[in-house]
């Protein structure tokens, strides 16, 4: 099973949810750190670092002496990572995807692969949570790729929760993809409610069966809760607006370990999510 | 010679856009003929990365010579540079005052870092 937590907006408790289902699981569990531009899920959890692996897409590598300046390469290039105006094309790795057309479609032969490193992927074991994080460069900008490769670690064998990047980009859908069901946190404001609209489309679009977790229930207004039952969107559970949760977020303790009355908020999440995953619906 | 601005509008008269690869239109002016035509760049306004980069390759194709725009980012000025294309930049306020700085040859040629 799969479980990836997501949310539109930034802030809501992405990290503090898939953390907290990592620790309720019985199991041995894969806990993947997908929000690469600011993975967090470390602070929560002590443990060894296993492995680490530097990640790179391929971009064009121009042999000067082969080209002709015909510019087919730049005419092919939809992200003008390579440009072809006069004589020999400027290549543009940072705008790059890696896809490689411009090496197929060259028929001069005259341009090659070369590895441009985005950023590193590393396993640490913690306990029974084997966490997965990866970690883009600064000033790198291609964002899926690595997560692609943070993915490449899923086993198989046992349950994995995936920790989204928040909002509705490439990187979001890279995570959503594949995954059993998607868990999408928000809170109780207009703002929450917005942007959790933008991310149901996404993961509908994906076609995942979605649940919802209203965190801070206390503030704002009940307008998210109307808005699940209008689309028929289960609330999977609901997290009260406590401070000395964000107190234990502000220490680094995993919300769990400093507050263990919130253990069977977390483990009914749990059970409605493995629902959810299993039937396509989260309506009992 | 085609003298490439980067315009808010579509007249002389309109705001000169500081933006290069982000600018809603460039307005390709004719300097021996005083004729001018406008050229679309909603690509550009839409386009995730690479605008700059997008926009120089537009102007390339039309085989514009120079271009006055507010600023223009290294990747641009390095394509522009390679397409033989003059680079100035200027704070003028319309597309007209920008074509009279350009005509006193004060504005100087940007050059790539």
């Amino acid at each position: 099973m799969i479980l990836a937590v997501a949310s539109g907006k930034g802030g809501t408790g992405k990290t503090t949810v898939a953390v907290s289902l990592a620790q309720v699981l019985g199991s041995r569990v894969q806990l993947l750190d997908c929000d690469v531009e600011e993975p967090n899920d470390r602070l929560f959890l002590d443990g060894r670092r296993r492995a680490a692996q530097v990640v790179s897409v391929p971009v064009p590598r121009v042999d000067v002496s082969a080209c002709d300046g015909c510019g087919e390469c730049g005419r092919f290039c939809r992200f003008h990572a390579i440009v072809a105006v006069q004589g020999p094309p400027l290549v543009f790795p940072e705008l790059c995807h890696g896809c490689g057309g411009c090496i197929l479609v060259c028929p001069r032969g005259a341009l090659h692969e070369s590895p441009r490193r985005i950023g590193v992927v590393e396993v640490v074991d913690a306990g029974k949570v084997t966490l997965v994080e990866g970690r883009l460069d600064v000033g790198a900008a291609l964002v899926p790729p690595l997560v692609r490769a943070v993915k490449a670690h899923l086993a198989g064998d046992r349950p994995a929760i995936l920790d989204a990047p928040p909002g509705r980009s490439c990187a979001v859908v890279e995570t959503l993809r594949g995954a059993d069901a998607v868990l999408l946190v928000t809170e109780p404001t207009p703002f929450g409610l917005s942007d959790l609209e933008q991310a149901l489309a996404v993961a509908r679009a994906l076609g995942l069966p979605c649940g919802v977790v209203v965190n801070r229930v206390g503030i704002g207004d009940g307008r998210v809760q109307a808005f699940c039952r209008e689309n028929a969107v289960p609330v999977l559970a609901e997290v009260p607006d406590d401070r000395r949760i964000a107190e234990a977020g502000s220490r680094g303790e995993p919300l769990l370990d400093a507050l263990p009355e919130y253990r069977g908020l977390f483990q009914s999440l749990l059970e409605k999510a493995t629902r959810l995953a299993a039937t396509g619906s989260g309506l009992s | 010679m085609k003298l490439a601005l980067t315009a808010s509008g579509e007249t002389l008269e309109a705001p000169l856009d500081p933006r290069f690869g982000r600018a809603p239109r460039f307005l390709v002016f004719e300097t021996d003929t005083g004729a001018f035509e406008i050229v679309d760049n909603q690509a550009g306004v839409d386009a995730a990365h690479g605008a700059g980069v997008q926009a120089a390759e537009t102007l390339a194709r039309l085989g514009v010579r120079g271009l006055v725009t507010g600023h223009c980012g290294p990747k641009a000025l390095t394509v522009l540079v390679r397409a033989g294309i003059e680079v100035y930049n200027t704070d003028a306020k319309t597309v007209a005052e920008a074509i009279e700085a350009y005509r006193s040859g004060t504005l100087v040629a940007a050059e790539p870092a």
